[in-house]
């Protein structure tokens, strides 16, 4: 056999072979699109966490006849990333995707992955906390999602330990200790004054409640520039942070770390900044023995919100109508109450906000605290806020690590500020 | 008849029948490719599945690298920016020394112990070898993260054991994740756990290998232990050596999950990215930084070639200095 014919011959393998890989890929392909206006067979729900969803399906199924599967995920960072790849792949989404403000705001930067929901679905802009509705909408200005819960601020402190530090336990008297931050860093001195230990578990909890409170830009002006530097919020929020660290007030301990979630069932720490949806964190992580030592008290300094979803389509959705519809009666009042009353996320449609049964609801875990009240006033007194494309990226891997960094003393003031300035614009781009 | 055709040689009178000759040489190139290509056919899965799973990936990202690629957006073709950007990227080199020092803090001692681990595993006289080798082999098989997770409760600071025991000799606590060495000894420590075992192992069939006269020899001549390992043991030993450093630096250069979970998944690995190593640096700016995924590809890229060289140059030193 002549070397040409054997390289025809291998060339000719070869070619088989990636024809073949070639078939399988095509075989991956659906091309089985519904006619338009069709009856969706079934809709598939992706979230995270917990969205309390469970019943209010069950029930849209009843009366629609339209099957849906709830797709849950308990962290979100296992979540992002199997959105990411649906996106990039351009398959494997779900029809309804509930998305993190962090996380919505980072897709708003390619809108063109979404449908938008205002003509599938109608006006609903009267219907919802505006400010909350107007970040569901992306740069070009379609609706992106609808809005589902958002976190609100609230403290969450040890009766017990408050009491061995001979302060006061109860509600009233506690929000009387802290009417400002300042109010609040006093506390913290007498707690450490008389038991030795950090009021707070970190300064990066007390931070966030700030930046939040003071709402209007954060990292980024309304035109999505990075403005780290100059930003009020984020200047009083470091700033508050930089006095607690000052003042020894806090247990050094991270977020989410060992020594963090430890430290609930050890007492590291008397107090945290708890958005709605962190009491339940709160309380798997302090057990069921310290069921009524936690108690809920209003934050020193105002309202603001923190975290919170909405609900989205994406456009390789193959029922962009039906999907609308779901995401539309998933965040009508009546789900949002039942939701809240299942899971705990916090009502943002208006009329579940006046909804006696979510006025009503106390939390037994935390001394039974009215949460639905504690919540719900300040829910209505959050100061709009413009977040940006990775206000997230920016605030977990620069502006808190640096300010992490300050209060462990790795590092003195001037260099902590530079090194998240320097981090935000890297972290901040886009 | 064909029997006849292929024992018996025709007369040379009559012509030769012409079927016979056809199945005779289609038989015969048949066998022939048989012989020729069979070979190909038996290790072709591999090559099939590496092309797809490795040659296909790394071609795919070499392209990504050269481009300005949003992972669920818009790309644009830039050359070779990717790769000036991070010659003067500050955090690549960042994450470059902090692969590096947990690589030799990891490396270095886990080799050393394995080769004195071998040696008296070696030994003919120990008892009970196979529970030996066995027990030396079982961390290897515990899960990475279940590792990392376990490490990274014994190197708490506030409740951890490290800091409990360091507390009976006078050393304060440490705050484990706050220090580069602090971080670098910890997340090395669970490497070592995990990999000296697999090296012994390794190390010690390399030393089977070794005939048994040489020894005798050497013992006649009355060479001492540690004579008889010096001049006989490590240098027949090579060709293992060789290869144990080559994969310990393949693993060492990649490590990811040991500092990622030491880091509580936050991926910039230390409030000042103190144990950031490239292949989360990489991970950083491909996975989850949407819009820098054709600058992640330039640091996969990057972190390919640093690895080729590094086990290139150990590759020649190791060979040099044990002959």
């Amino acid at each position: 056999m002549s070397l040409t014919t054997r390289r025809t011959r291998m060339a000719a393998a070869a070619l088989a072979a990636i024809t073949a890989l070639g078939g399988l890929a095509a075989c991956g392909k659906d091309d089985d699109a519904p006619a338009a206006g069709e009856k969706p067979a079934k809709l598939v729900v992706d979230t995270f966490g917990e969205f309390g969803y469970d019943e209010i399906i069950k029930q849209y199924e009843k009366d629609t006849g339209i099957k849906v599967e709830l797709r849950k995920t308990a962290q979100l960072n296992e979540y992002r990333p199997k959105i990411v790849r649906a996106l990039a792949t351009g398959k494997g989404a779900a029809d309804v995707i509930g998305l993190e403000e962090g996380i919505l705001n980072e897709f708003k930067a390619n809108p063109a992955n979404w449908v938008d929901l205002a003509p599938l679905v109608g006006d609903h802009s009267k219907d919802y906390l505006p400010w909350k509705y107007e970040l569901g909408k992306a740069p070009d200005g379609r609706l992106m999602g609808l809005p589902t819960d958002v976190g609100s601020l609230a403290v969450c402190y040890r009766r017990d330990l408050f009491q061995a530090a001979k302060l006061p336990v109860e509600r009233d008297q506690v929000a009387a200790l802290w009417p400002d931050w300042n109010g609040f860093i006093e506390t913290g001195k007498k707690y450490r004054a008389a038991t030795g230990k950090g009021l707070l578990d970190s300064v990066t909890t007390a931070a966030s409640a700030v930046m939040f409170q003071q709402g209007g830009d954060l990292f980024y002006d309304k035109q999505d520039a990075v403005v780290a530097e100059s930003s009020a919020a984020v200047k009083a929020s470091w700033d508050t942070g930089v006095a607690m660290a000052d003042a020894n007030i806090t247990a050094e301990t991270a977020t989410w770390s060992p020594e963090w979630s430890a430290g609930f069932k050890q007492g590291t720490f008397a107090a945290t900044f708890c958005p709605s949806w962190m009491l339940g964190i709160v309380a798997d992580n302090s057990g069921p023995e310290n069921k009524g030592k936690w108690d809920v008290a209003p934050v020193p300094g105002g309202a603001g919100n923190w975290g919170g979803s909405w609900l989205s389509v994406p456009q390789q959705s193959k029922y962009p109508k039906g999907a609308a519809k779901l995401a539309e009666y998933l965040t009508n009042a009546q789900s949002q109450v039942a939701a809240f009353k299942l899971k705990g996320p916090l009502p943002t449609n208006l009329e579940a906000l006046k909804n006696p049964e979510f006025l009503a609801y106390t939390n037994e875990y935390f001394n039974n605290a009215p949460t639905g009240k504690i919540f719900g006033d300040s829910v209505a007194k959050i100061q709009p806020l413009h977040l940006g494309p990775k206000h997230q990226a920016v605030k977990e891997n620069a502006f808190e690590p640096a300010l992490r960094s300050y209060e462990n003393g790795q590092s003195p003031k001037d260099k902590a500020w530079e090194q998240f300035t320097k981090d935000a614009k890297t972290q901040g781009a886009f | 008849m064909s029997l006849s055709a292929t024992t018996t040689p025709p007369s040379p009178a009559a012509p030769p029948p012409r079927p016979p000759t056809r199945r005779r040489s289609r038989a015969h190139t048949l066998t022939r490719l048989d012989l020729k290509y069979s070979p190909y056919l038996y290790i072709a899965p591999f090559f099939v599945i590496f092309g797809i799973f490795g040659l296909y990936p790394m071609l795919r990202t070499a392209w990504m690298s050269l481009h300005n690629w949003n992972l669920i957006g818009d790309r644009s073709f830039i050359g070779l920016d990717n790769y000036t950007a991070l010659v003067s990227d500050e955090y690549f080199w960042n994450a470059t020394m902090n692969t590096f020092g947990i690589f030799l803090l990891a490396t270095i001692p886990q080799l050393l112990i394995a080769l004195f681990l071998a040696n008296l595993l070696n030994r003919t006289f120990l008892r009970a070898r196979t529970l030996f080798r066995m027990a030396i082999f079982m961390p290897n098989v515990v899960s990475v993260a279940a590792v990392a997770i376990v490490f990274g409760m014994l190197f708490q600071r506030d409740f951890g054991v490290i800091n409990w025991l360091l507390g009976f000799v006078g050393v304060g606590p440490v705050d484990w994740d706050a220090e580069r060495w602090s971080s670098w000894t910890a997340i090395a420590s669970m490497v070592n756990w995990r990999w000296t075992g697999y090296n012994t192992l390794i190390l010690l069939a390399g030393m089977q290998a070794i005939p048994r006269d040489l020894y005798e020899a050497a013992a006649l001549d009355g060479a001492s232990q540690w004579k008889q390992f010096w001049r006989i043991t490590l240098p027949m030993l090579t060709p293992t050596f060789v290869f144990v450093v080559i994969l310990s630096t393949i693993g060492g250069l990649q490590l990811f999950t040991e500092p990622l979970v030491f880091a509580n998944g936050n991926i910039i690995g230390g409030d000042q990215r103190e144990f950031q190593t490239l292949a989360m640096y990489m991970y950083e700016l491909g996975i989850e930084n949407l819009n820098t995924a054709g600058y992640g590809a330039a640091v996969a890229w990057a972190m390919f070639l640093m690895i080729a060289f590094v086990s290139l140059v150990n590759f020649l030193l190791v060979r040099r200095t044990v002959k």
